[in-house]
């Protein structure tokens, strides 16, 4: 053991800075919140152990979080595949254009992410008055009398939120395809065309997909993670709550329990349920992006 | 080589396919450019069209009223516009720099150093990326504040040191490094901290050009989010935090606060345009052979 640290001594210190912080702060406080999911703690009184309760609390009791449960599914399940392949697509439409017009789209593609706000101009478009651009369009050319309530409306806000992602979908996983793209061996296409790669779809699905792995499922990652734990949208564009809990997600249920009624415990069991739900989405897409190239 | 280059990417295309994922491209873009288009926009309006019925998305008058009404409400503040700025490129660089070197150092061990439980600590850091963030803000409070780093800038410096995405982001790109690259440098005798900075970190030049944006962005428009949490002397905050004071100024500001947008996003978009191409120019100089 001795002979093996002095071994890898240099490793060691290359890794100390980050994981003395990452512990401090990230699995610290995660296994923290792991064993408060077990206990009612109202952060006044020391915490007192519950057993399975809370999460018995979750399923049988709270119709809330069923609802919760059901738009982060439906939510995720729509926005996350349809992202994550746009991501790929687009980098790597993108990838083939000369330099300054990559450049110039790249930035117009990443826009919408760029500034962290921006999606909010979306609140501007659907205005619940006649103000609202998507109501004064569609009252001048006679589609409907009045203004709709489009973020009060239940039946129109999960959809709206649905569109505001997907026009938020080339962010990070983007750009790293992009970064990633440029890693690619160029001689890698050009041996491919000797052994009969035809058309761009092989190419991508025989050299360019396998030799990115590393990066797809980096992005995979990121999609899952964006995709369930959507709440910020939520709570700036809808209001918090939403109007019969339509744009209720697992996430803004975890800021009610965490920061309004103080319940810690109830909370925490909460993050642990969406934690086994993205890791369960992960090592489903990990298994399917195995296949990729064969 | 020119002609060579001309010739290279015509493997495998066709002029037909080309021409209709290109039209699909700038149908897309012009969706997302909205945003840029509007902020623009607007900032150059006069309050007069700003509230126009039926709305507006192009000015017709442009005219810097609202640059001008901005430089008003900053006169009246006892803290110096400049501290703010001070404070804000201070919290940027220093964050993103910290980040880039600190999760690089990390994640090379990571992904070419063979130890044990390497897997395991890799395993570590990627399942952290799926516990929300919301449910640690309350013990890294009670950390940062056990610390001592309460109302210091170091409050938001440790933390985004630390962040797990770079280093995910880093491994993934260094794991594609052939080994044979880095055995042939350890027999020229070069050490582990050396074979880091020389060797492997300019190979990964376009993922950590990307992970410079991430991490600009990320406490470039989040630090007013962190700064309130921690940070209380009015001399202390970055320009962020007050923006968003300004913009609580209700309707009246409406003018100025579409200035303030516009600025803000000067800084993020001037570092992505300078390091996207960067990481494009990386793609003709990188070494990756086996």
């Amino acid at each position: 053991m001795a002979a093996e640290v002095r071994k890898n001594r240099h490793a060691f210190v290359l890794m100390a800075p980050y994981f003395l912080i990452f512990f401090t702060f990230t699995v610290v406080p995660v296994l923290m919140s792991l064993a408060l999911s077990f206990t009612h703690f109202n952060m006044l009184e020391p915490p007192r152990w519950v057993g399975w309760d809370n999460y018995a609390r979750l399923f049988v009791q709270d119709d809330v979080f069923l609802i919760a449960l059901k738009n982060t599914f439906l939510f995720a399940f729509i926005t996350g595949p349809i992202s994550y392949v746009a991501c790929f697509l687009f980098a790597w439409l993108i990838n083939e254009l000369p330099p300054k017009l990559r450049a110039l789209l790249t930035l117009i593609l990443y826009a919408p992410s760029i500034a962290g706000n921006t999606y909010l101009i979306w609140q501007t478009l659907f205005s619940s008055d006649s103000y609202g651009y998507m109501n004064s369009f569609l009252m001048r050319w006679g589609f409907i009398m009045e203004p709709i309530q489009w973020l009060q409306d239940p039946r129109y806000m999960l959809g709206i939120l649905i569109m505001v992602q997907l026009w938020l979908s080339l962010g990070t996983s983007f750009l790293a395809f992009i970064a990633g793209l440029q890693n690619v061996d160029r001689t890698l296409y050009e041996a491919g065309a000797l052994d009969g790669v035809r058309n761009r779809w092989q190419e991508l699905w025989f050299i360019t997909l396998p030799t990115m792995r590393p990066q797809l499922m980096f992005g995979a990652v990121i999609q899952i993670t964006t995709a369930f734990a959507v709440a910020e949208i939520s709570i700036y564009m809808i209001g918090f709550p939403s109007v019969d809990y339509a744009a209720h997600t697992i996430v803004t249920h975890l800021v009610d329990y965490g920061t309004i009624r103080f319940q810690m415990g109830y909370a925490s069991a909460i993050a642990t349920i969406l934690f086994a739900i993205m890791l369960g989405t992960n090592l489903m897409t990990q298994k399917l992006l195995k296949k990729v190239g064969e | 080589m020119r002609l060579k280059l001309l010739l290279r990417r015509r493997l495998n295309r066709s002029w037909s396919v080309d021409i209709l994922l290109f039209l699909l491209l700038a149908g897309v873009a012009v969706f997302m450019a909205a945003p840029l288009v509007y902020t623009v926009n607007r900032a150059f309006m006069p309050l007069d069209e700003i509230f126009a019925f039926p709305p507006r998305f192009i000015v017709r008058n442009p005219t810097v009223q609202n640059f001008k009404d901005l430089l008003n409400i900053f006169s009246d503040s006892w803290v110096p516009f400049s501290r703010y700025v001070f404070n804000t490129f201070f919290i940027a660089i220093i964050g993103t720099a910290g980040h880039v070197v600190i999760a690089s150092a990390a994640a090379y061990p990571l992904a070419k150093v063979k130890f044990p439980f390497r897997g395991a600590l890799f395993h570590i850091v990627v399942l952290s990326l799926m516990f929300t963030p919301y449910i640690t803000q309350v013990p890294n409070y009670m950390t940062i504040s056990w610390l001592g780093m309460i109302n210091s800038y170091w409050a938001i410096l440790i933390p985004a040191f630390g962040t797990t995405l770079g280093l995910y982001l880093m491994k993934q790109f260094m794991e594609q490094i052939p080994d044979a690259l880095i055995e042939a440098a350890k027999i020229d005798g070069a050490s582990e901290y050396r074979i880091f900075w020389k060797i492997v970190m300019p190979i990964v030049k376009p993922a950590w050009l990307t992970l410079i944006i991430f991490s600009l962005q990320n406490l470039w428009t989040n630090g007013s989010v962190t700064s309130h949490k921690y940070i209380y002397s009015e001399q202390l905050r970055t320009v962020d935090a007050v923006f968003g004071q300004i913009a609580n100024g209700g309707i009246a500001r409406t003018g100025p606060v579409a200035a303030v947008t516009l600025l803000m996003m000067l800084v993020p978009i001037t570092v992505f345009i300078v390091t996207q191409s960067n990481v494009i120019q990386t793609m003709s100089s990188s070494g990756l052979k086996d």
